[in-house]
C-alpha cells in the first residue's frame, strides 16, 4: 500500500487504535514556553503526576520577553511571574530552559531547527500553533492547547485523530526577490483561511525543492493560518545539509542509521491525495495583505477589492473600517507608520540577508515613526553581526533588538499604537494582534524594507531594479 | 455531573473567521490560571478601553457590541459563522467562553486546535448548515428573547418555533462533556504499550533518545 509522508510518520508513531477513530500517538519532541506551559504543570501538581520524559522537552522563553534592555530584567510584574514560572517549573524537573541569559535563547520554532532538536521524522509539538513549522524538515509537528500541553507532560502521548491528506504541488521559478512568504500568502489567499482545515498538506514540486529550508520554514510556518495543523515537506539533500552539524543531531554511532531512516521520508511515488491543488510560482507577485484575515492578500501592484469580489459584504465593509481603508485604494498609496521585521516566520538569518540587501545604503523614511528588526534567536543574531548587518540597520535607522516574539504578538513592549498602520513580516493581520486597534499588512522581509525605506508600500523588484 | 441538555438565551456573533486573538487577546495571555477570563471575552469589541489583567479600573462598554446588550448579555449559547476559533492555539480563548458562562457554541465550522482544546475541557460545539445559522442569528437578533433547548442526550436543538434540529456529534465527544472524563488517567491506562513502544524505538531508532 502506498504512503504518503504523513501516513509514514503517523504509522510510526502509532501505538494503538482506540475504537473511537482515535489512536494513540507517541510524541518524540516537546517545545515549551512561558505562555502555554504554567497552567499544564499546575495540573500535574494537583494529580501528582510525574512527567514522562523529561529529556524530550525543551523550553525557551519567548512570547512575554523584553527585546531592549535586558539588563534592566523583566520590568512588567505580570510578565515577570509567568517567566518566573517556567523557571521554577524548569529547574524544579530538571528541564533544559534556553533563558534570556543564554545566546541559544530565541523564538521556539527558530531555535528548534536551528540546534537540531528538530529531526526528519519526529513528532513534534508545541503550546503554540506556529509548531507547524517544523514540517520543513520533513517532521509531523503541530500545535497543542495547555491541556494536552499537560497530556504530553505525563504521558508522552496524545490521542489524536487522523487528518486527511493535501498536496499542494508549485512548479515554476519565483521572480528574484520574490519569496516564499509570498508564496504562502498567495496559497492562503486562494483556498482561504479554512483551505486546510481538518487536512495535513504537503508541499510538493520544483518550487519547493528549489528553496533553501528557512525559505521551506516559512511556508510551513503559516499553514496553520490556511487552517491545517502541519505542513510537510519531504526530507531532501538539502534537508540533510541544513541539518548537519547541529549540535542535538544524532551521535555519530548512530547517524548512518538516522539518515538511513530519514531517506525514505518522501510520499511514496504515485500515491494518491485525498485533495490536491497546484500553483505556478512564475505567477506570483509581491504580496501585501489588506484585511484581518490573512486570505485578505493581493498583489503589492493591485488596488483593495470592491465588494462584488467578496462573499460576506458586512465583513468587508467592518474589515476596511477597521483598517481605515477605503475600497479600489492602490496597495503602494498605503503610507505606514511601523516596520516590524521578525517573528516565527520571518527572523532568520536569511531574512535578515535580504532586508539588509535592500536597506544598504538607505535611509528609513522621515514617515515612519519606528522600525525594528528583531532576530528570531540569540544565534541569528551573533551571525546577523558577524555579517554586519546590524551596522547596516541601524545607519538606516532601524532599531537592533535581542530576540523575541516581540511585535507580532505584541505582549511584551513592542506593539502598535491604536490605528498605527504596520507593514509586518509576522503571520497574522487579526484585529487587535499586533496591538488594540492595530492596523496590520503582512509582507515578506524585502517588502517590509522597502515600505520602511519608502514610508508607502512599493514593488520590492521594481526598487532593486532602480537601486 | 454535567448537565446533558443545556437551555439558554442565544448570544449571535454575525462574523465568520472568529479568530483566537479576538476571543482573548494576548494582554490577558500572561496569566498562570485557567481562571478569570470571562470579563475579557471579545474584550476589544466589548469595551472602548483597555486594560492588563492587574488593573482594577471599571471598564467602559461598547453599547453596541452584543455581549453588552439584553437579552444577550445572559446569554449562554454562542452562534456564529465559518471557521470559528481560528488563530493561536491559546487555550485561553476556551477558558474565557467557559468562564464567562457560555455553554455551548454553534457554529457552521470550527477551525482544528480550537476544537480540540473545546473538547478537552468540555465546551460543547455544535455545527449546523449555513442556511439554519443565519436563521438563529436573524431570529435571535429580532426578539427579546430566543432560547435554545440543546438536548446532547438526544442529539437534538428545539427552537424557539418549536422546529426541531439535529446535529450529529461523535460518540467520544459526547462521553467527554456527560462523564467529566480525565483524559490522561485514560491514556496512562495504557501504559505498558506506551512503555513497549518506547522500549521498541531505543532499539530501533535510538537516535531519538539521544539527550538521555
Amino acid at each position: 500500500m502506498k504512503q504518503t509522508l504523513y501516513d509514514k510518520i503517523w504509522n510510526d508513531h502509532c501505538i494503538l487504535d482506540n475504537d473511537d477513530h482515535s489512536s494513540l500517538i507517541y510524541i518524540d519532541r516537546h517545545l515549551i514556553h512561558e505562555v502555554t506551559s504554567p497552567q499544564a504543570f499546575d495540573g500535574l501538581e494537583i494529580k501528582n503526576r510525574d512527567i514522562w520524559n523529561k529529556k524530550s522537552i525543551m523550553a525557551t522563553t519567548d512570547h512575554n520577553v523584553p527585546t531592549i534592555n535586558r539588563d534592566q530584567g523583566i520590568t512588567d510584574p505580570v510578565s515577570k511571574i509567568q517567566i518566573e514560572a517556567l523557571r521554577e517549573n524548569c529547574k524544579k524537573h530538571n528541564i533544559e530552559l534556553y533563558d534570556l541569559d543564554n545566546l541559544k535563547q530565541g523564538i521556539v520554532h527558530v531555535i528548534g531547527p536551528e540546534l537540531g532538536m528538530t529531526q526528519p521524522g519526529m513528532t513534534i509539538v508545541c503550546g503554540d500553533s506556529h509548531t507547524s513549522t517544523h514540517g520543513a524538515l520533513a517532521s509531523l509537528s503541530f500545535g497543542i492547547g495547555t491541556s494536552d500541553v499537560e497530556h504530553v507532560l505525563a504521558t508522552q502521548c496524545l490521542n489524536l485523530t487522523k487528518e486527511k491528506n493535501f498536496n499542494i504541488e508549485v512548479n515554476g521559478v519565483l521572480h528574484p526577490y520574490i519569496t516564499s512568504k509570498d508564496l504562502i500568502l498567495y496559497i492562503i489567499g486562494s483556498i482561504g483561511t479554512s483551505g486546510g482545515t481538518g487536512y495535513t498538506i504537503e508541499y510538493t514540486g520544483e518550487t519547493i525543492s528549489n528553496l533553501s529550508i528557512e525559505s521551506r520554514m516559512t511556508i510551513c510556518n503559516m499553514t496553520i493560518e490556511a487552517g491545517a495543523k502541519s505542513g510537510l515537506m519531504a526530507f531532501d539533500e538539502k534537508t540533510h545539509d541544513y541539518l548537519k552539524d547541529r549540535e542535538f543531531l544524532p551521535s555519530s554511532k548512530h547517524y548512518d542509521d538516522a539518515l538511513k531512516y530519514w531517506e525514505t521520508l518522501i510520499s511514496d511515488s504515485g500515491v494518491t491525495f485525498d485533495r490536491k491543488e497546484q500553483f505556478n510560482a512564475n505567477d506570483i507577485q509581491p504580496q501585501v495583505t489588506w484585511g484581518t484575515s490573512p486570505e485578505m492578500v493581493t498583489s503589492v501592484d493591485e488596488c483593495i477589492p470592491s465588494s462584488d469580489s467578496i462573499d460576506n459584504e458586512e465583513e468587508y465593509v467592518d474589515t476596511l473600517a477597521y483598517m481605515g481603508l477605503e475600497p479600489k485604494t492602490e496597495i503602494k498609496s498605503i503610507d505606514l507608520d511601523k516596520i516590524f521585521i521578525g517573528s516565527c516566520t520571518n527572523s532568520r538569518i536569511e531574512d535578515l540577508r535580504q532586508a539588509a540587501e535592500v536597506v544598504e545604503g538607505e535611509k528609513v523614511s522621515s514617515k515612519i515613526k519606528q522600525a525594528i528588526i528583531v532576530p528570531g534567536s540569540g544565534l541569528v543574531k551573533a551571525q546577523a553581526e558577524r555579517e554586519g548587518l546590524d551596522k547596516i540597520f541601524t545607519k538606516a535607522g532601524f532599531e537592533w533588538r535581542d530576540p523575541g516574539c516581540s511585535m507580532c504578538l505584541g505582549m511584551n513592549d513592542d506593539f502598535l499604537q491604536p490605528y498605527e498602520r504596520c507593514a509586518s513580516t509576522s503571520n497574522r493581520n487579526f484585529q487587535g494582534r499586533q496591538g488594540d486597534k492595530g492596523r496590520t499588512h503582512l509582507v515578506s522581509p524585502g517588502m517590509a524594507a522597502v515600505a520602511a525605506i519608502k514610508g508607502h508600500f512599493y514593488n520590492v523588484k521594481d526598487f532593486m531594479n532602480e537601486k | 455531573m454535567k448537565s446533558k441538555s443545556y437551555n439558554g438565551q442565544v448570544i449571535p456573533i454575525n462574523r465568520d473567521n472568529v479568530d483566537t486573538d479576538l476571543i482573548i487577546p494576548k494582554q490577558y495571555l500572561k496569566s498562570i490560571k485557567k481562571s478569570g477570563f470571562g470579563p475579557f471575552l471579545f474584550d476589544s469589541l466589548r469595551y472602548n478601553d483597555t486594560a492588563t489583567l492587574d488593573s482594577n479600573d471599571e471598564r467602559e462598554e461598547n453599547s453596541e457590541f452584543i455581549l453588552n446588550r439584553e437579552p444577550f448579555r445572559k446569554g449562554n449559547i454562542l452562534v456564529s459563522k465559518s471557521n470559528f476559533g481560528c488563530g493561536s492555539s491559546r487555550e485561553h480563548a476556551v477558558w474565557a467562553i467557559q468562564n464567562y458562562g457560555i455553554d455551548v457554541v454553534i457554529a457552521e465550522s470550527f477551525a482544528d486546535i480550537f476544537s480540540r482544546n473545546s473538547f478537552k475541557n468540555g465546551l460543547l460545539l455544535i455545527t449546523l448548515e449555513s442556511q439554519t445559522i443565519n436563521e438563529i442569528i436573524d431570529s435571535s437578533l429580532s426578539s427579546n428573547s430566543y432560547i435554545l433547548d440543546v438536548n446532547l442526550a438526544e442529539d437534538k436543538i428545539l427552537l424557539p418555533n418549536d422546529k426541531t434540529i439535529t446535529f450529529s456529534i461523535s460518540r467520544s465527544y459526547k462521553d467527554r462533556i456527560i462523564n467529566e472524563l480525565d483524559d490522561i488517567e485514560l491514556t496512562l491506562r495504557n501504559k505498558d504499550q506506551i512503555k513497549n513502544y518506547e522500549n521498541q524505538m531505543k532499539l530501533s531508532k535510538p537516535w531519538l533518545f539521544n539527550n538521555e
